[in-house]
């Protein structure tokens, strides 16, 4: 089932993502009816699926921001949330938690970026405060991400006194300055006007290009069918397709994408 | 066709140009009050009964300037305990932990719940409830132990009752400040894998104080006249001190007039520090001066 990833990684690379029969609920409802996903290093998985299909669910669970209530989910070699000790499965702590998650950048709809920080602030927040890096490279580092995403000029700006792409393009260099080996971003142009939308996908496109191991979850059928090496089509809480962008962008097989895709087609 | 060449009176018609009418009735407003103000402060200057002369005479006086230290050193004393207080109580009560939020809900329920008079008269005489005060292994043996009347003088049973009630309501203030504080924040500080700590104190601490500080300034104000109530546990602060002074002479107006003023002067400094620490956590709000400085750098192209 990992075959299309494969083609993109080398042979004997291990999967920097594993997700095995995730299941996940809220209260009775369940979100998440055992989803499967391997990402490989460098790769950029594009999911798409119409609204609660349990897209963000999924990526919150990545993370751990969510716990699972079956399956398991490693990134990096490690169980997210859980170690094996002895033959027994134990949960981790708080502080281990936020350990792992250190190697996860992670991207959200409405930015979420510190309101009371300026944008070189926000940037150097984590690498400084969490990972212990000296102030003066991390704010080099932070200099040339901004530099790379073209807002030199606004380092010293607050977030409220920036455009929502810029926002967005700050916070897609917050998650960055951390050096993560996995991205995971969601729906990052849905709060942008539609004019903004294009120079986030931009900076989305570069990274996808520098080798980054990105999930990405977005509306945006173009980016998917450019940036994406593989797109994986959730409904109900299962993946129902998955495969090449151009191939099931084109010819999807399962109806539910076929219905999906062709009421975006109408709308754009 | 554009307005340019139709009309050639477009340059006095910039509004750069404009003058502003002169509000008549707003300087004739102006006026009105000034003069009646004027006319008040002029009948209270001249007004033999306030005892002008023996406000003069008494307004810096070694037993009033220490009393006014009392009442100052009580102030801040119970301020900052009963904030650091207030954060643990709140961030207690915000926890998902059920033992500790029940904890502070019944700690903040009895001490708002009760008059502050009651409980500073209560810490007062905590000795003839508990005579002694012990560390002792529960049910076990005592390990230290001393005499509650040497603990509790009239000072620590001001700061205790002072502190703790502010506590209380320090609590949901603060609580109601990490409230207002958008949950994505929360979310992005746990995606970057900070510390529950780290992230209070770094993002949503920060974040919170905008809503805190006003109503922590009208708890400092109100501390500052609540102080007056530790007098009925004989300490000496303003009031008690200018009590002291006009049962001797019988001078209340004048006397009461001394504390007055002292109390509004102190009151004044507090609101501009207030004012200070309001603009320093309103940076990153749009039309600060920051902002205008900052939107005037060019947009990148
Ligand atoms: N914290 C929560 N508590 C209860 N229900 C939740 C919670 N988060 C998500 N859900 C539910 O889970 C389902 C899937 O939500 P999710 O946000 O994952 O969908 P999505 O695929 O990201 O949709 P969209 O495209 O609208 O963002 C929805 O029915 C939603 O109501
Ligand atoms: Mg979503």
């Amino acid at each position: 089932m990992n075959f299309a990833a494969k083609v993109v990684a080398p042979v004997t690379a291990q999967p920097l993502v594993r997700a095995r029969n995730v299941h996940k609920s809220f209260g009775d409802n369940e979100v998440l009816k055992g989803i499967d996903l391997d990402v490989m290093p460098g790769e950029v998985v594009v999911v798409l699926g119409p609204s609660g299909s349990g897209k963000s669910t999924f990526l919150r669970c990545i993370n751990h921001l969510e716990a699972i209530d079956r399956g398991y989910i490693e990134v990096d070699n490690e169980q997210v949330g859980y170690q094996l000790r002895r033959g027994r499965l134990h949960k981790l702590s708080d502080r281990a938690i936020a350990v792992q998650r250190r190697k996860i950048g992670m991207v959200f709809q409405q930015f979420n970026l510190y309101p009371h920080m300026t944008a070189l602030e926000n940037i150097i927040e984590a690498p400084v405060g969490v990972h212990g890096q000296n102030r003066k490279q991390a704010v080099a580092y932070a200099m040339e991400l901004l530099t790379r995403i073209g807002l030199a000029d606004k380092a010293n700006a607050y977030p409220r006194q920036l455009s929502g792409g810029q926002q967005q393009r700050v916070a897609i260099a917050r998650a960055l300055a951390i050096r993560p080996k996995l991205m995971l971003f969601d729906e990052p142009t849905s709060a942008l006007d539609p004019e903004l939308v294009g120079e986030v996908l931009a900076t989305m496109r570069d990274l996808a290009q520098q080798g980054l191991t990105m999930i990405v979850v977005t509306h945006e059928i173009g980016f998917a069918r450019e940036a994406a090496d593989r797109v994986v089509f959730m409904d109900g809480g299962v993946v129902v397709e998955e495969g090449k962008p151009e191939a099931v962008l084109a010819n999807p097989t399962h109806p539910r994408t076929r219905l999906f895709l062709s009421r975006f087609i109408e709308k754009h | 066709m554009t307005e340019r060449t139709i009309s050639p009176s477009l340059d006095m018609r910039d509004v750069a140009t404009a003058h502003t009418p002169i509000a008549w009735e707003r300087w004739l407003l102006w006026a009105f009050v000034l003069f009646v103000a004027a006319d008040f402060a002029w009948l209270v200057a001249w007004n033999k009964n306030f005892g002008w002369p023996i406000v003069a005479q008494w307004f810096t006086a070694d037993s009033i300037l220490k009393g006014l230290s009392v009442t100052l050193g009580l102030t801040v004393v119970a301020m900052i305990i009963g904030i650091a207080v207030g954060l643990v109580l709140a961030i207690a009560r915000m926890s998902d932990d059920r033992l500790f939020s029940s904890l502070a809900s019944l700690f903040i329920w009895f001490f708002r719940g009760t008059p502050l008079l009651v409980q500073l008269i209560f810490w007062y005489n905590l000795s003839t409830l508990f005579p002694e005060i012990s560390i002792a292994i529960p049910f076990g043996p005592t390990l230290v132990s001393w005499n509650t009347n040497d603990l509790i003088t009239p000072m620590t049973a001001a700061i205790a009752g002072l502190s703790l009630n502010e506590a209380a309501y320090m609590a949901e203030i603060i609580r109601g400040g990490l409230l207002s504080v958008d949950k994505g924040q929360v979310e992005a500080t746990d995606a970057f894998g900070m510390t529950r700590a780290r992230a209070l104190r770094r993002i949503i601490i920060p974040q919170a104080m905008r809503s805190i500080i006003p109503p922590t300034g009208n708890q400092l104000i109100s501390m500052i006249k609540a102080t007056s109530l530790v007098s009925v546990i004989a300490m000496a602060d303003l009031l008690y001190s200018v009590q002291a002074v006009y049962n001797r002479t019988f001078e209340v107006i004048p006397m009461l007039m001394v504390a007055v003023i002292w109390y509004l002067i102190i009151t004044s400094i507090l609101n501009v520090g207030q004012g200070f620490i309001e603009r320093y956590y309103a940076r990153g709000e749009r039309g600060t001066s920051n902002a205008r400085a900052a939107i005037r750098l060019e947009e990148p192209a």
